[in-house]
């Protein structure tokens, strides 16, 4: 905290007041709604609600489709996160290489990211349309590809649609990463080790560690959260569930489903992850790595 | 000559990169330019055709929707106004925020902390019905109102200020009280426009964020008249090269800026020189 501040005053508030007022009623009172939905039992024509402790919890646990999207969320979150981490940073290491054009690359590399998911996932709808998509043909010849029935095919639909443009992102912040690392690091290690693919990984690599980790953490949230646009706009969870992220999942039941409180339980379980996550990434990640 | 080979063959993987990325987007914007009978025959096309204008033109200002009632035109000004709009709102009270935070000796300072924090691990997509019912109690649903403010309730911005109030020397506000300036002065004069790279960086990347939103613009617009350009795309109606043409439009904007103005974002949001 800074050594030098103004006094604690009431011009304090009005500085606070706006954003805290925007939080509180769009932020803080739809989240004690969403525990209140939780536990609480709508009846069948909306007019009130029961509470019933954890049942809308043992519900979900209770239905397979559950544990599905689970599943899916698990496994799509784990996969984008190493393609478009490990493509990121090869580009970014290649960027950082080349003596010209460093900048035009950067640009030409860049705008991706700039793109909504759900405008990625109906170009991606194109190249796996069964009439004239490219990559559909492409992968049927290959291997008999057929994303609407089988699931090992959904799934490489979605992760390709859902990882090319977040391979944007991982870039630019590696890039960001490699060239903060200070030059005389670089020169040493070049004196030390001549072979330039062991210093990558001896000495480079281990000094991009909070970029890897910040990463990681931005990567799962946006296949968590982000990639609703690109489900919605691509296999719509297509077949039968197997690619509904939780998210998707929990939409569906409360905005097809009319289940409130199956919803609320819902997110309340992903509030719960996302949380295990960051304690996770603060106490064990952070602990471990060296800055500097 | 090692370095030459090492060299070119970063060159090689980069061209790899630019080409995934570009090619896609060639292809549809390409396959716009031709009519539908051509595509429905040939598939995606690599070359340009020559109907460019007659479905770029046909798609910005066809009534479509249910009730055809809105243009694509209508569309691209819904999403640039909430897009302005969270960027704006969003960047302004973290601004005012962090500044609290950083530059009052607040009592409960942590608590105050952790309630604008701990919001950044609850994004809009876990609490969107209950979101949306608050929105209905308030008669907001179908108004500007109601596309922006539950977007800008977000504590990104105010993260990154923090961060960038705790790099300003201590001096800078000691020599501000020996000039006698009060705290509306000293934000207004020394730290905003000190602040500039950081809050130019900010307002593109809400600005984007809040241009990319599908999910709420899809629950909270009911009528046909507050439809923004990314949910617009799944619900206009059309023949694919006007889909195509549509997708394409769709992204411009964003890229635009990203492109225009990357130096002034990746400044801010990495505080490089």
């Amino acid at each position: 905290m800074k050594k030098v501040q103004f006094k604690s005053s009431y011009s304090q508030y009005l500085f606070l007041a706006p954003q805290l007022g925007i939080l509180l009623i769009f932020l803080y009172w739809p989240i004690i709604q969403t525990f209140r939905d939780a536990f609480t039992m709508q009846d069948a024509f909306g007019f009130g609600a029961t509470f019933v402790w954890f049942d809308n919890f043992l519900f979900i646990f209770d239905d397979p489709a559950y544990f599905i999207a689970f599943k899916f969320t698990i496994i799509y979150s784990f996969v984008i996160t190493l393609i478009t981490g490990s493509i990121g940073l090869l580009l970014a290491v290649q960027a950082n290489n080349v003596m010209h054009g460093k900048s035009t690359y950067k640009t030409l590399l860049i705008w991706p990211y700039a793109i909504a998911p759900a405008v990625v996932g109906v170009m991606a709808n194109y190249f796996f349309s069964e009439r004239f998509g490219l990559l559909y043909h492409l992968f049927h010849e290959l291997w008999g590809f057929n994303w609407y029935e089988s699931v090992f095919d959904s799934y490489i639909y979605v992760i390709i649609a859902g990882s090319w443009k977040q391979i944007s992102a991982n870039f630019i912040f590696f890039l960001a990463g490699l060239q903060a690392i200070q030059k005389s690091v670089i020169e040493a290690s070049m004196i030390d080790c001549k072979n330039s693919f062991r210093r990558f990984w001896t000495i480079t690599f281990p000094l991009l560690m909070p970029t890897t980790f910040f990463l990681i953490i931005i990567n799962i949230t946006y296949a968590f959260f982000d990639t609703f646009g690109i489900i919605d706009t691509t296999t719509i969870g297509a077949p039968s569930g197997e690619t509904r992220t939780l998210v998707y999942k929990a939409y569906m039941d409360g905005f097809r489903g009319l289940d409130l409180g199956s919803a609320g339980a819902q997110s309340i379980m992903m509030m719960l992850i996302v949380l295990v996550i960051t304690i996770f990434q603060f106490r064990y990640i952070e602990g471990k790595i060296h800055y500097n | 000559m090692t370095r030459f080979i090492t060299s070119s063959l970063s060159h090689f993987i980069l061209l790899i990169g630019i080409l995934i990325m570009v090619v896609p987007v060639w292809m549809i914007f390409a396959s716009s330019t031709h009519t539908s009978s051509m595509i429905n025959m040939n598939g995606l096309q690599i070359f340009l055709g020559d109907s460019f204008y007659e479905n770029y033109l046909r798609v910005l200002l066809y009534q479509g929707g249910f009730f055809k009632e809105i243009t694509a035109l209508k569309m691209f000004f819904n999403s640039f106004i909430m897009a302005t709009g969270v960027a704006i709102l969003s960047v302004v009270t973290s601004l005012m925020a962090a500044y609290a935070l950083v530059y009052y000796r607040i009592k409960h300072a942590t608590l105050l902390f952790w309630i604008i924090f701990i919001t950044i691990l609850v994004p809009l997509e876990l609490r969107i019905f209950p979101t949306y019912s608050v929105m209905a109690e308030l008669n907001l649903v179908n108004s500007y109102f109601g596309l922006i403010v539950p977007i800008s309730a977000s504590a990104i911005a105010t993260l990154f200020f923090r961060q960038f109030y705790k790099t300003i020397p201590d001096e800078l506000l000691e020599s501000a009280k020996l000039d006698g300036a009060n705290t509306w002065r000293f934000f207004v004069d020394f730290l905003i426009p000190l602040s500039k790279t950081m809050i130019v960086a900010m307002l593109i990347f809400m600005f984007v964020f809040g241009y990319n939103q599908y999910l709420w613009p899809l629950l909270v617009t009911t009528s046909e008249q507050y439809w923004t350009v990314v949910m617009g795309l799944k619900m206009m109606s059309g023949s694919i090269v006007h889909r195509f043409a549509f997708v394409m439009m769709s992204m411009v904007p964003p890229i635009l800026i990203i492109i225009v103005l990357q130096k002034h974002f990746i400044k801010g949001v990495f505080q490089d020189k």
